[in-house]
């Protein structure tokens, strides 16, 4: 398995679950466990996959969760890359 | 200091609640109906004497030194077998009896050896002890006639003689020092139920016999050591008593093996340890142990262990040994590194759940307030987390409902993905003990494991379900118990919420859950699977115990989910001799959870995007914390291997052995810049370390460990740590290296930092628990005792949940490839990575993982027991010896992965449970094939550990 597909993998088994619970449970039950549970480096991840590959591979419900799920700050750039000049073009 | 002090009262404690009054020896006494005189005397501080009689097994009579004369009563009765009543009026030192006693005893020692000076158990022989009591002088009769002590007689060979039997590397037995009082046969059927040993022969021919006239080694016998515990004279003697002597002090600490958390007295002489010996006061033990406890702690001065900190700076490198203070610093500065050019999230650690609760506290504190992020993660994400995220949604808190006395009052037991006479040994010898009084048990599990049918116990059913098909089962259980109408609807009305029980109840009666409609895949007989679902909703107080067999799968918290909705559904929560009861590995794996352990929340269950809570810690700690969960150990994993994830410290856990896709482990590990291993050994994950912080034993450090039944024991320091610091002084000092202003002198002020910052640890501090020896949480003013049973008038998140469980075959199927499924378990031996039991003798009982395999499936492959196998996955290959047995179904084999040479993980996937990526252990579709030897995977990998275990200046480290 290629390491890039771990991510709609994991929110797509957290879909299932929340597929045969009642379906007001759905959406908010997705979204609040991956808020819970994933680091933001995580969250990133899926939402690159929303933003820029139309969600190719997710759960339906996963789609549907999208808005509910915390959109993580932008990656943090370390102290290293800030404080060196951006490299000669 | 002394030893610690324990009566024994020669016959076991009565529960009734109706006290009786009598006199003995002018003394009034009032004790509960059903208790011996002998007990009586004791308690009011008379010793009768006595041989065959101790507290731990029932009264049998037979050495007739306690009688006693009671007025208006004939004869002498025996005080063990004969229960007060009323008014008795006893005496329990008349002439009469003194001539009886001193009679008998001469008896007894005119076919015993008289070398009482060289004798190991001189200074702790209750037969010396005895003949004193009584006033032996002489003995009339020689050992001219039979007698089983000398090995000749008139220069002829005594064919009644029998030698020492040293087979058992822990204990001898010596039959020419036996009295025959049947302490230890008894021991072995009543306290550990196994019944190996027994008495062969009559009258002067009765021998005590481990089997069928074996060595101790060849029989039955699982070397718990409750017969040794048990002899009264030398006749079964640890053999580091022998070596070593009588013990001058004890003190009372917790097991460091599994997570039931005996309780033992460390003996000691100065800083040598003579032995460990189940307490009695041991609320979990009542006295009990297992050979782990008891006998495996030989690795604690093993040769193996690493006594200075090592750096290199490449992991092909050889060590180099420094100083603590180069050590500390190389990693501050290294970690300071990384973070600086890769970002602050870049680094994390992983607590242990063998350390005890103060330094798994530290660790995470280290990390939240140090590293400043959440990257921290321990070893239940591997084995209990989906017990964490399952119970938490239904009953509002993660752990287990009981105490272990609850079995006690237990009738129908359902034991599901658990070997308890392997993993959790001293459990199930309570629970074999009840269930030899009556009770009823329910096994689901893919093997025939020992509770399925050994001596004296017998399931009433076994659901030898497919590996992945827990869900299902369960389900199917319910679906019975719902559309059969055999659901508590009072307790349901009253504790859950009733309309989520309406659409669960609607859920599970659908006729796809049924029996029936699951047998296909499932492999469980549906009369089987509905006799079953009938038993435990009608046959009185019903609890559950479960094991990684339920929580190690793709679907591991649904399945938590499922077992919590059967509980509520058949009203079996709340009270004693009910509940759910996960059984957990390892022995602090239940605190290190409790300590915030987990990336998502702080100590206490509580959420780390909780402000309130936060700010708890933040205006203690002077620092500003991280709203955001942080990486579990996959996550950790997949992050390194992408890049992001650069440095690590890892205390006293051995993920590359003990997590599943031992090559995605590496390479994670591979990837790492800065990987800190703090452990007793250089394990398997020191083969990637950059730097080496050597660790301490339980027995070199206080602390506390908290057990599966929510039990926090105190942990004692015996010894001086051999590497110079206990693991929370380490850890101290490495904080203190990276700047943070921590000052603790004691173990003792870090728990009350956790008690004064977590609500359900309020009131526990170590002087409280030298009061009330143990204590189980949430311990608080509305627990001042602790909390033996959780959810007692409801539950803690206010209505139970009943959770809908649907069943979701795993993505790791069986097919032409990979035909067998695979899955995995323990012995009872060898613990977890086998790298603290692998360095004891307990190697005699397994010094390799087997790979058990169907004769069918065996036959088809051409593999004879014994044979090499090739056994492979899509994520590797390994080989190992075959076990051919039909304990396994047909389609399934099983191994164990105490060793690493085995790799059984180079095997597992990365497959895990949808809600807390705890892997799929359990199940992994598998190919096997007769094989020559090692895969190339081993062959490489054994060069790699060598080459990495090379100390400079140091002759090669031999495992």
């Amino acid at each position: 398995m290629s390491e890039g597909s771990k991510i709609p993998r994991m929110a797509n088994q957290i879909a299932t679950f929340f597929h045969s619970q009642p379906a007001s449970e759905g959406p908010n039950g997705v979204a609040t466990h991956i808020n819970k549970f994933w680091e933001p480096r995580m969250r990133r991840q899926l939402f690159d996959i929303v933003d820029n590959h139309g969600g190719e591979g997710l759960d339906s419900l996963v789609l549907q969760a999208v808005p509910l799920i915390h959109r993580p700050p932008p990656a943090e750039v370390p102290p290293a890359r800030e404080n060196s000049a951006p490299p000669a073009p | 200091m002394s030893l610690v002090p324990e009566i024994d009262y020669g016959t076991p404690a009565s529960r009734a609640e109706k006290m009786v009054t009598l006199t003995i020896d002018g003394n009034e006494i009032t004790v509960p109906e059903g208790t011996s005189i002998m007990r009586a005397s004791m308690e009011a501080g008379i010793q009768v004497p006595k041989l065959c009689a101790t507290d731990m097994v029932d009264a049998f009579g037979s050495c007739r030194l306690c009688l006693v004369e009671i007025e208006g009563r004939n004869g002498t009765p025996a005080s063990c077998t004969t229960p007060v009543a009323p008014g008795l009026v006893v005496h329990t030192q008349t002439s009469r009896l003194k001539t009886i006693r001193k009679g008998v005893m001469e008896l007894y020692i005119s076919d015993h050896p008289l070398d009482c000076l060289t004798c190991a158990a001189n200074g702790d022989c209750e037969l010396q002890d005895m003949a004193g009591a009584v006033g032996l002088r002489d003995v009339r009769y020689g050992y001219e006639g039979d007698n089983h002590v000398k090995a000749r007689s008139n220069g002829e060979t005594n064919a009644r003689w029998m030698p020492k039997d040293e087979s058992n590397p822990y204990f001898t037995y010596d039959p020419s020092k036996c009295i025959v009082c049947s302490r230890c046969v008894r021991a072995c059927e009543e306290v550990q139920g196994t019944f190996a040993l027994t008495i062969e022969g009559r009258g002067f021919d009765s021998r005590v016999s481990p089997g069928m006239h074996e060595h101790f080694i060849d029989s039955e016998c699982v070397s718990c050591g409750a017969c040794v515990q048990a002899c009264p004279t030398a006749t079964l003697t640890e053999k580091s008593v022998i070596a070593i002597g009588q013990p001058e002090h004890s003190l009372v600490t917790t097991c460091a093996y599994c997570g039931v958390g005996c309780s033992f007295k460390a003996e000691m002489r100065g800083e040598e340890l003579v032995r460990m010996v189940p307490w009695k006061d041991g609320q979990a033990n009542r006295g009990h142990s297992c050979v782990k406890g008891r006998f495996a702690y030989g690795y604690s001065t093993h040769r193996d262990r690493i006594l200075n900190p090592m750096v290199r700076e490449k992991i092909s490198d050889p060590w180099r040994e420094v100083t603590w203070e180069e050590a500390y610093a190389h990693v501050a500065a290294e970690f300071r590194r990384i973070q600086y050019q890769y970002g602050r999230d870049s680094i994390g650690g992983i607590t242990s759940s063998r350390c005890t609760n103060e330094e798994t506290y530290l660790v995470q504190k280290l990390i939240r307030a140090g590293f400043g992020n959440n990257n921290v993660d321990t070893c239940a994400r591997v084995c209990h987390s989906p017990t964490g995220y399952g119970l938490g949604q239904a009953f509002g808190t993660s752990a287990g409902t009981q105490n272990f006395d609850s079995v006690e009052h237990t009738d129908v037991v359902i034991v599901i993905g658990a070997n308890p006479t392997d993993g959790h040994p001293v459990f199930a010898s309570r629970l074999k003990k009840r269930l030899r009084q009556g009770a009823k048990l329910i096994v689901i599990d893919p093997r025939r494991t020992e509770l399925v049918s050994s001596p004296h116990i017998k399931a009433s059913h076994h659901l030898p379900l497919k590996p992945g098909t827990n869900v299902a089962v369960v389900t199917a259980l319910a679906h019975v118990i719902v559309t059969e109408g055999l659901y508590d609807e009072k307790f349901i009305r009253e504790r859950c919420d009733w309309s989520e029980f309406e659409d669960w109840a609607s859920f599970v009666a659908e006729p796809r859950h049924s029996p029936e409609a699951i047998e296909p895949f499932s492999g469980v007989p549906a009369e089987e699977l509905r006799g079953a679902a009938r038993l435990f909703a009608t046959g009185g107080n019903g609890s559950i115990y479960y094991g990684l067999g339920v929580t190690e799968h793709s679907q591991g918290s649904t399945t938590v989910m499922a077992i919590a909705n059967l509980a509520m559904a058949t009203g079996n929560i709340g009270r004693p001799g009910v509940g759910v009861n996960p059984l957990r590995g390892q022995n602090n794996v239940q605190g290190s959870c409790d300590m915030g352990s987990f990336p998502h929340e702080l100590p206490g269950y509580r959420h780390i995007s909780d402000d309130a809570t936060r700010d708890i810690f933040e205006k203690l700690w002077g620092v500003k914390l991280n709203n955001e969960p942080g990486l579990r150990i996959p996550n950790m994993l997949d992050a390194a291997v992408e890049g992001t994830f650069k440095g690590i410290y890892i205390q006293g856990e051995d993920i590359l052995q003990s997590d599943p896709d031992t090559k995605h482990v590496s390479a994670g590990l591979a990837a790492m810049e800065c990987v800190v291993v703090q452990d007793l050994f250089l394990n398997e994950t020191a083969n990637y370390a950059h730097v080496f912080l050597p660790g301490s034993t339980f027995l070199e450090k206080d602390g506390t460990f908290t057990n599966a039944e929510r039990r926090i024991n105190r942990v004692r320091r015996v010894m001086t740590p051999k590497n110079g610091y206990a693991d929370w002084e380490v850890t101290q000092n490495l904080a203190q290296a990276m700047g943070l202003n921590w000052n603790y002198n004691h173990p003792s002020e870090i728990m009350d930092e956790i008690a004064a910052t977590t609500p359900s640890f309020a009131l526990v501090s170590y002087d409280y628990l030298e009061k009330v020896g143990s204590v189980q949480w949430p311990c608080n003013e509305k627990n001042p005792q602790g909390s033996p049973i959780m959810h007692i008038n409801g539950f803690v998140r206010g209505k139970g949940k009943f959770i809908r469980t649907e069943y979701v075959a795993t993505d790791e199927k069986t097919g032409p490839r990979f035909p067998l499924l695979l899955t995995t378990g323990r012995i009872l031996s060898q613990y977890n990575v086998g790298a603290q039991t692998r360095r004891t003798e307990n190697v005699v009982w397994h010094e390799e993982d087997r790979l058990e395999i169907h004769p069918h499936d065996a036959e088809n492959r051409g593999i004879r027991d014994g044979d090499w196998v090739r056994l492979a996955s899509r994520a590797g290959e390994t080989t190992l010896r075959a076990l051919v047995t039909d304990r396994v179904a047909p389609g399934v084999v099983y191994t164990t992965f105490h060793h690493p040479t085995t790799q059984a993980n180079v095997i597992t996937t990365d497959f895990s449970d949808w809600a807390t990526n705890c892997p799929e252990y359990k199940v992994t579709a598998v190919q096997i094939s007769p094989s020559n030897g090692p895969s190339d995977w081993q062959i490489e990998y054994d060069e790699l550990a060598r080459q990495s275990r090379r100390i400079s200046g140091k002759l090669e480290a031999a495992e």
